[in-house]
């Protein structure tokens, strides 16, 4: 699950990036990426508000991975300002984003939705959660996830 | 109010997550959508549920939740109460079905508040 992770400082900030590999699938596994990113914002000393934040659009995208894809990655990026979740994957895609952003759309089959995901919310989630984020998706082929979550926050989001 | 007050008055029986059962309770939450869960739970909420797969522990966890409770006494899988015990996540059993549970949690806490 784990891939490397590096700390730099670039223009006298320090930058912290780790990259994690999500099987698609294994419903088993799914959520450790988003207890790892979890456990490393904790141990930064980041607010647990945000902390929890990050974690969440982690989780949901995660689970969509493993729901979606055959493989995907995650990489986190922490500077002073921001937390940063980027995920991407080698998936069936999104036929039309703007469904798949509608609370209750959800093509999730029988067996995921015996685990009980399937709401149709989790994308949701994700815009809720974070201060920031982008979806590209290519049929056939994958989707691109970026959300950010602000340490200053400007407009704070309550829980 | 403490997680242990809630499981004597309750008759809960715990399945994991025993060295934790003094966590605060400030509320609590019904459902079996784990993504419902997540976007509407709070950090302290005692969660009500049917829902018995593993990935309960993680939603409970990542959103720091006081605890599970399992309704109907629904048993949960070995491998969910196997990761329960690792995360420290208290998952309890009730033989009463979902809406007595609630009520019954609900009015301890705010008894507890008005105290
Ligand atoms: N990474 C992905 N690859 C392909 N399709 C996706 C991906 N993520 C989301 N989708 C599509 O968008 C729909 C909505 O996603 P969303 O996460 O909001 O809900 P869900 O996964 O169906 O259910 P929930 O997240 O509530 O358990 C999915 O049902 C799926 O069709
Ligand atoms: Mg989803």
């Amino acid at each position: 699950m784990r891939g490397e992770s590096s700390e730099q400082v670039l223009n006298g900030q320090k930058i912290f990036e780790e990259l994690f590999i999500i099987e698609g699938g294994n419903f088993n596994k799914a959520g450790e990426v988003a207890s790892r990113i979890k456990v490393i914002l904790k141990n930064m000393g980041i607010p647990d508000e945000l902390v929890r934040r990050a974690a969440l659009v982690a989780y949901e995208s995660e689970i969509n991975i493993v729901s979606y894809a055959k493989q995907g990655y995650m990489k986190l990026t922490v500077n002073p300002d921001l937390i940063m979740i980027e995920s991407i994957d080698e998936g069936e895609g999104i036929v039309d984003i703007e469904l798949a952003m509608q609370e209750g759309y959800s093509t999730a089959n029988d067996r995921i939705r015996e685990m009980g995901f399937g709401a149709g919310m989790g994308l949701c989630n994700i815009k809720n959660y974070s201060d920031y984020f982008d979806l590209r998706s290519k049929i056939g082929k994958g989707t691109y996830l970026k959300m950010i979550i602000e340490s200053q926050q400007k407009n704070p989001k309550t829980e | 109010m403490e997680l242990s007050s809630i499981i004597n008055a309750l008759s809960l029986r715990v399945v994991s997550g025993k060295d934790n059962l003094s966590n605060a309770v400030t509320g609590g939450y019904v459902g079996d959508l784990l993504s419902d869960v997540m976007g509407n739970g709070k950090s302290g909420d005692l969660w009500i549920t049917r829902q018995v797969h593993q990935n309960i522990v993680a939603v409970a966890s990542l959103k720091d939740l006081a605890g599970i409770v399992l309704v109907n006494n629904c048993e949960p899988a070995e491998d969910t109460i196997q990761k329960g015990v690792k995360e420290g996540i208290p998952i309890m059993i009730s033989e009463m079905p979902g809406f007595d549970v609630a009520g019954k949690v609900y009015n301890l806490i705010k008894k507890d508040h008005h105290e």
